[in-house]
């Protein structure tokens, strides 16, 4: 019943995208119809240029966004259970959580150049502290009495860590992962708008370049419903999943 | 094991500069093999004392040795079962009942069946997939009890393990338990407000004061062979102890009284003076 009344609301939203478009109000190079859109897109499919941009893309956040999530959740970690580095890093890093990423650019190109790094560097800061800050929160409210009980069964060092305070914080993580990818994502489209060849960051751009509205479009609606795909797919599957079994849900 | 308790005391910290002082001058001796139980009104620092012991709180002053160790930390030699069942949420039941063999570094085979002979003694043969949130309060503690025991730890400490139980289950566990320590020979100290399970299991029993809290009385239980509820010889200490608890429960109802009055005055100070 929900996909129904979703599918109804979308036909409905075309037609009426369509509708305003036979009544000409504004130029059609300007304002494309669906079905021009439509077509860019299976060209663009066709001839494999958007998904050459969506694997380019896709590449560069994985390994900005799985990087992050290395230095993410140890740091997380540490701050949350060192109380030195809870009062030195800790308030650095809520700082730094507040300064969108893209404002890491100009930086990046100085010291990597208009190149991938520049836009992986991006895309590590834009989810990095996201992870980070969620990591810290989770650990920091592991029930103490998990530790003491741990401890009584003779968990020690490392093992508390891993056995204990690791799935005790994991929802906490999730959630931070998964605010993190969507960080991740937008930071990924600036730093392609602005910085460097291909991506659909770039393709978007080029589309502007070209005075092609079809493409610009549809590449909006390639990077959203990606976007969207991910979140639901992997994100809130996942978390809800975890939520479920720790008997949070 | 020996556990031999001296002059200990712990404070704790209430709201800012207030103290409580939870325990105070302690000092007891559990013999090798003893079944000692901690008896005493809400409040009066048993939890605390058995935290004590298992070495998860430090006492503030004295001195608590294990077969003439000090204490310097928890260890799986002392087993817990905490009041609340404190079992891991993100493991199953079975997983849960082997985590302390698994941190023993035994091997999976030898975990799942010392992990199944436990929980069905504790009649959860059933629910070995399950999680802890799908299970009822008396199941968790169950489970928790499963926990302690698999380790085989030589000291078992239990704070109030059955209080959530129905009374059959809590009937047959006590039986089970009974029968755990007259096999073994464990040193087990256990926390109860419950007097007649007090008297049912225990050969040591120490009765508490509160405010501080004190051992006002230590009565003796030596008597052999398997004990029943109703037993004569249990309900005359049952009345001894009885009398010296319902003198405690009474002085604390009158402190509470007394006490309830000041804080009732500050607040209303309080708040007159930000109503001007
Ligand atoms: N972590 C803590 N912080 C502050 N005060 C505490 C803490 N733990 C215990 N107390 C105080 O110490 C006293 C003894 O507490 P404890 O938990 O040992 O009581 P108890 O005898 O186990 O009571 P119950 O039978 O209700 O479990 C109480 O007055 C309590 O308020
Ligand atoms: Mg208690």
């Amino acid at each position: 019943m929900v996909v129904l009344k979703k599918i109804v609301f979308f036909a409905f939203l075309v037609g009426l995208w369509e509708i305003m478009f036979r009544l000409a109000i504004w130029n059609p190079v300007m304002f494309p119809s669906p079905f021009s859109v439509w077509e860019t897109m299976v060209q663009g499919f066709r001839d494999g240029s958007f998904p050459v941009a969506i694997g380019v893309s896709m590449k560069r956040i994985l390994v900005g966004y799985i990087i992050s999530i290395l230095i993410g959740i140890p740091l997380g970690i540490l701050v949350g259970r060192v109380k030195l580095l809870d009062e030195t890093v800790g308030s650095i890093i809520l700082g730094l959580q507040t300064l969108p990423s893209i404002c890491w650019l100009p930086l990046a190109i100085l010291w990597f150049g208009l190149s991938e790094k520049s836009i992986i560097f991006i895309v590590i800061i834009g989810a990095l502290f996201s992870i980070a800050l969620a990591t810290e929160a989770g650990v920091k409210n592991v029930p103490p009495l998990y530790l003491r009980a741990a401890s009584t069964l003779g968990a020690r060092g490392m093992a508390l860590y891993i056995q204990i305070i690791l799935p005790a914080a994991l929802p906490s993580i999730i959630t931070g992962m998964k605010l993190g990818w969507s960080f991740a994502w937008r930071s990924l489209m600036a730093g392609e708008l602005l910085a460097s060849g291909l991506g659909l960051g770039y393709v978007l751009m080029m589309g502007r370049d070209l005075a092609d509205m079809s493409q610009v479009i549809a590449v909006m609606i390639i990077i959203a419903l990606l976007g969207l795909l991910i979140d639901r797919l992997v994100f809130a599957r996942l978390e809800q999943g975890i939520r479920r079994r720790w008997g949070l849900a | 094991m020996k556990v031999a308790i001296t002059k200990v005391g712990k404070d704790f910290k209430q709201n800012g500069s207030d103290k409580i002082r939870a325990l105070d001058e302690i000092t007891l001796t559990i013999q090798e093999g003893d079944f000692a139980c901690l008896l005493g009104p809400s409040g009066c620092g048993k939890s605390t004392l058995l935290n004590i012991i298992a070495g998860l709180d430090v006492p503030d002053q004295g001195t608590l040795t294990i077969d003439g160790q000090e204490i310097t930390g928890a260890g799986p030699e002392r087993g817990m079962v905490f009041q609340e069942a404190a079992l891991f949420p993100w493991l199953t039941v079975r997983q849960n009942v082997e985590f302390g063999l698994k941190m023993a570094g035994i091997g999976k085979k030898e975990r799942h069946e010392k992990a199944l002979h436990y929980l069905q003694m504790v009649h959860l043969g059933r629910f070995t997939e399950s999680y802890p949130h799908q299970l009822s309060g008396g199941m968790k503690q169950r489970v928790a009890i499963a926990r302690a025991l698999v380790m085989d730890p030589k000291i078992l400490l239990m704070d109030e393990p059955f209080a959530a139980l129905d009374a059959q289950t809590r009937s047959i566990l006590h039986t089970e338990l009974q029968e755990i320590w007259s096999k073994t020979g464990k040193t087990i100290i256990f926390v109860t407000h419950n007097v007649s399970e007090a008297v049912l299991l225990g050969n040591h029993i120490f009765v508490f004061s509160s405010r501080p809290g004190r051992i006002k009385k230590d009565f003796r239980l030596d008597f052999q062979g398997p004990r029943s509820e109703g037993d004569s010889r249990l309900l005359a200490t049952q009345k001894q102890i009885m009398k010296v608890l319902r003198e405690e429960i009474e002085k604390v109802a009158r402190e509470e009284l007394e006490q309830g009055a000041v804080p009732l005055t500050k607040t209303v100070l309080s708040s007159s003076r930000f109503g001007t």
